[in-house]
């Protein structure tokens, strides 16, 4: 066991943590933040992109022990004061979603991109989300909403 | 008024999703739960000698393990094939038991073996390893090609032939190719491919012992169909004390259709131990373990007159149906697959068989398109190679041959009520630039590039399933739909639906019919569905069916809505009901200034003292309270169709092909919500480009899975894809009151055949799906080395 102290979604969290625990089973089961989702074994299909330190990280690939010190952001940490975060707000206008699983990995990861390239275009939007697999989408949406978020952001 | 129906109203179930408050079944924990961990085969086709618990028993937080002896001393029946297929010489299929956890033979590898329930997940995994199963290793069967020339898998079920089904008249087809002109030939290969939803399988079985009341939460697109196969097949609990919840759902794409093993296993034992049990697959488990989709192997002939007009079309199938005959794994590459092989033609005679054959693989069944992808690719990419051999434009070879009035009575079953095949030809025509195509390859040539282009004029049927149709060819069960409509006292509503939304947008799309029916803001519409305990039984989603069938029966309880509104108003009014008109949510009688709002008539009909007044709103012989249910059978299935024209270029040193313009112009009768319909048609595309160029199930000769994982699995990403340009062009449907046609499946349908003449025009000769660069180079190389020698 070891003592974690990380800030998640602004609130300092210290706790006994197996040393084997991963972020995204940490956050999930412990701290009950179920918007991280859990799609794959081998850290491919990027539904648990969280930031860290406010970059994107899959958070299935890391172990909450080597987080200590660190900030985490979820997507429940996105909206302030119950206002969608841009990055939402294009989501659900360019219906950027279907079934909603692999949307807040999705949605994590384009604020990254919108945070290190303010006005990508349409390739390097592509490039960036490839790390990040919608089976419902055929990402066409989830493009567009990037780069509408991209105007206003 | 706007009306909302056609109206791009944004989705009212986004916030959740996209704040992270989605309430899928992993997401939910039980009080006092446990934790499941299935012990799978890793054999794909072995006997099992003798399965030794005690070591896992002992293991740190094991609560119980269970084996196939305990389900089968407790007579739980195994899963079934929902559609029973006679083969040509009249008897009935033949199928396998499936028991939940297998008796003395395991048949794929992921197979189920024993369930080790923990106090942790941890435990359980840990545990699962100790439980030590010895097995006698026997040669497995994968090919399904090879299948019918095997050793039998199960004993009495020769050649390991489930069925021979046969459609069509083979005399009158016969005699077609023998007065032939010309006639063209192809073999294919429909390629075996994992449906993947991004969310994994899950279930949480909790047994109440003092009620007697079984929950199992699941990730079903069907949860009624489901809880009814778990009960009256499986027996494990009476379907009066049996819920089963689909909460959301990340996704099905087919493969969340059917009760799982690990559904049944889950809400057995719960009762077994009287706690909560959860499982969640781990995605290497949902490759193993969902059933997988396609994996046809298909010789198709087309028979050509001296006007090239099509004479006849012959079919022979070999379709994979894994180790077991899953739900709808017998009715899919028959009554879905073997009628749409006509494509959108006006062919006089075909004839179709399909041998269905066991493998030592994963179930097969159900896919995005079931069935008519396979049609549809077969008939698209002969009628390719057609125009190709007898020199003629793909675009007027095929409306040389295209179905021109409607009705249309094929030679196989539809009944075609309604399309426009030229429409969408020449609109998708225009939209692409075909005119200008040979410029285009011209200069992707000066970059190295072979360019191709291909087409894929597609017809589906959708709706599944109208019981007269489906039952006059021989299924033993139609497809209805429930909904129940009801108003609450205070004017806002509940709409309850058998469908299931797992993100196609129920919530939004039927709040616009009701919407619009009624006469009600769309804020004051909930859409429920997922909850046995809460709607009428209803058949759920797939087979572009929510809409067609779904929304059809909505749309029936809110015309008997009006109608009693209609009688109560009248009372109120002092007229009579014929006197009175319903038009956006007012009840007006007519030739009068007098009328009431729906909203006034739900108040009087909930709460009929309301007024004060000593006589009743509610006129004699008429019950309170407003909610009307509907059960909707169609006449028939809705056919949508559409053209499709892909462009790809192929680099021809490394063999990498990519699509680089795509046009998909649809008939999808009447469209609710434009912006859901295109989200719809850009996924299915991105599957069926998926399946042309990338997607592979693998197994090797010993029957492992090679492509169990994301790694080894190549799934569509963002990169993969250009911009689809996509158009509609309507034509409503008569078989259902909305008109609508369904668009789930179209992309999936259309694109492997539109992408796979693509990049045989581009490189010129054959090349089988998914078209790797490995592939492609092979073959590009091949012809250069068959020059060079010649």
């Amino acid at each position: 066991m070891v003592t974690t102290n990380i800030k998640v979604n602004g609130k300092k969290i210290s706790k006994e943590i197996s040393d084997n625990t991963l972020l995204s089973d940490f956050l999930r089961d412990t701290l009950a933040l179920t918007g991280t989702h859990v799609g794959c074994d081998t850290s491919q299909c990027g539904a648990c992109t969280v930031h860290l330190n406010g970059n994107s990280i899959k958070s299935c690939t890391i172990l909450v022990a080597d987080c200590d010190g660190s900030e985490i952001t979820t997507i429940e940490g996105l909206a302030t004061n119950g206002k969608m975060h841009p990055m939402q707000e294009a989501f659900k206008k360019n219906h950027g979603l279907q079934c909603g699983f692999c949307t807040p990995g999705m949605v994590m990861s384009a604020v990254d991109l919108l945070q290190k390239n303010k006005n990508p275009n349409e390739k390097e939007i592509r490039d960036w989300l490839e790390g990040n697999i919608c089976r419902c989408t055929g990402y066409q949406n989830i493009v567009a909403a990037v780069k509408d978020a991209s105007t206003k952001m | 008024m706007t009306s909302l129906v056609g109206s791009r109203v944004e989705r009212k179930e986004d916030k959740k999703f996209l704040t992270g408050k989605g309430r899928y079944t992993s997401d939910i924990n039980l009080v006092h739960q446990t934790y499941a961990c299935f012990v799978r085969s890793p054999h794909a086709r072995a006997k099992i000698v003798k399965i030794d618990i005690e070591k896992a028993l002992k293991a740190p937080g094991v609560v119980k393990v269970f084996t196939g002896d305990d389900i089968a001393k407790e007579k739980i029946g195994g899963l079934i094939a929902g559609w029973k297929i006679v083969s040509q010489d009249g008897k009935d299929m033949k199928v396998p038991d499936h028991p939940p956890l297998a008796k003395s033979s395991v048949n794929y590898v992921g197979d189920h073996v024993a369930v080790v329930i923990a106090e942790t997940l941890e435990n359980a995994k840990n545990a699962a390893d100790l439980v030590n199963v010895s097995y006698k290793a026997m040669k497995a069967i994968v090919d399904p090609g090879e299948s019918m020339d095997s050793d039998e898998i199960y004993e009495g079920i020769e050649q390991n032939l489930c069925f021979d089904f046969v459609l069509g008249d083979k005399g009158k087809t016969d005699d077609a190719f023998s007065s032939a002109d010309k006639v063209i030939e192809l073999d294919l290969r429909n390629n075996r491919l994992i449906p993947n939803a991004m969310e994994p399988r899950a279930c949480i079985g909790d047994y109440n012992s003092s009620t007697d009341d079984l929950t199992l939460y699941t990730t079903s697109q069907n949860p009624h169909l489901s809880r009814l196969v778990l009960s009256a097949f499986g027996g494990i609990h009476p379907e009066h004390k049996f819920r089963v919840v689909a909460p959301d759902v990340g996704g099905g794409f087919g493969s969340k259709i059917y009760a799982y093993a690990e559904d049944a296993v889950v809400a057995w034992a719960s009762k077994k131990i009287e706690r909560p049990i959860k499982w969640v697959a781990e995605r290497s488990e949902s490759f193993l373990s969902d059933c997988h989709g396609r994996d046809h192997i298909t010789n198709v002939k087309l028979a050509l007159d001296k006007d090239n007009k099509i004479t006849g079309l012959k079919v022979n199938t070999i379709a994979n149906i894994g180790a077991y005959a899953s739900l709808f794994s017998t009715v899919t590459p028959t009554y879905l697959y073997a009628p749409l092989i006509l494509g959108v033609y006006d062919i006089p005679t075909a004839f179709c068989n399909v041998k269905a054959v066991f493998t030592n693989t994963a179930p097969v069944d159900a896919y995005r398109g079931a069935g008519r992808p396979e049609a549809t690719y077969l008939i698209e990419r002969i009628i390719s190679k057609a125009a190709k051999e007898v020199g003629m434009d793909q675009a007027e070879f095929r409306k040389n041959n295209f179905i021109n009035k409607f009705p249309h009575q094929q030679c196989l079953v539809h009944n075609i009520d309604s399309g426009d095949y030229r429409a969408h030809l020449d609109k998708a025509l225009e939209i692409s630039d075909y005119k200008n195509f040979k410029n285009r390859k011209s200069e992707s040539a000066t970059k190295g590039k072979l360019r191709g282009i291909g087409f894929s004029t597609y017809l589906e049927a959708c709706g599944i399933a109208p019981s007269a149709v489906v039952m006059s060819i021989g299924a033993g069960v139609g497809l209805w739909e429930s909904a129940e409509v009801r108003f609450n006292a205070t004017g806002n509503v509940s709409v309850f639906t058998g469908a299931h939304s797992h993100g196609q947008g129920h919530a939004t799309t039927f709040a616009q019919i009701v919407g619009d029916k009624l006469g009600v803001a769309i804020e004051n519409i909930d859409v429920i569905h997922g909850d046995t305990d809460k709607g009428p039984f209803g058949m759920g989603t797939y087979g572009s069916r929510s809409l067609a069938v779904g929304g059809s029966a909505i749309a029936k309880a809110c015309d008997k809505i009006i109608e009693k509104g209609k009688k109560v108003a009248a009372h109120m009014l002092e007229g009579k009901a014929e006197d009175v008109d319903f038009k956006e949510g007012d009840f007006i009688l007519k030739n009068s200034n007098k009328k009431k709002t729906i909203g006034e008539i739900a108040f009087a009909c909930y709460l009929p003292g309301q007024y004060g007044e000593v006589k009743s709103p509610l006129p004699e012989g008429i019950e309170p309270g407003l909610k009307e249910t509907s059960f909707y059978d169609p006449v028939n299935f809705s056919f949508p169709a559409g053209t499709h024209i892909c462009e790809v270029e192929v680099d021809q040193d490394s063999g990498e092909t990519k699509v680089v313009k795509y046009t998909a112009v649809d008939d999808f009768g009447t469209i609710i919500n434009p912006m859901i319909v295109e989200g719809q048609v850009h996924g299915g595309l991105a599957q069926g480009i998926g399946q042309a160029l990338y997607e592979n199930s693998h197994y090797d000769k010993s029957g492992q899975l090679t492509t169990a994982s994301y790694m080894d699995y190549t799934m569509p990403r963002a990169d993969n894809f250009p911009h689809f340009k996509i158009d509609y062009t309507t034509t409503p449907a008569t078989s259902n009151p909305l008109g609508s046609k369904g668009c789930g499946e179209a992309g999936a349908i259309a694109a492997p055949p539109a992408v796979m003449n693509a990049v045989i025009d581009a490189i010129e000769t054959e090349v089988s799906m998914p078209a790797t660069a490995e592939k492609v180079w092979k073959k590009i190389k091949e012809k250069h080395s068959k020059k060079e020698a010649a």
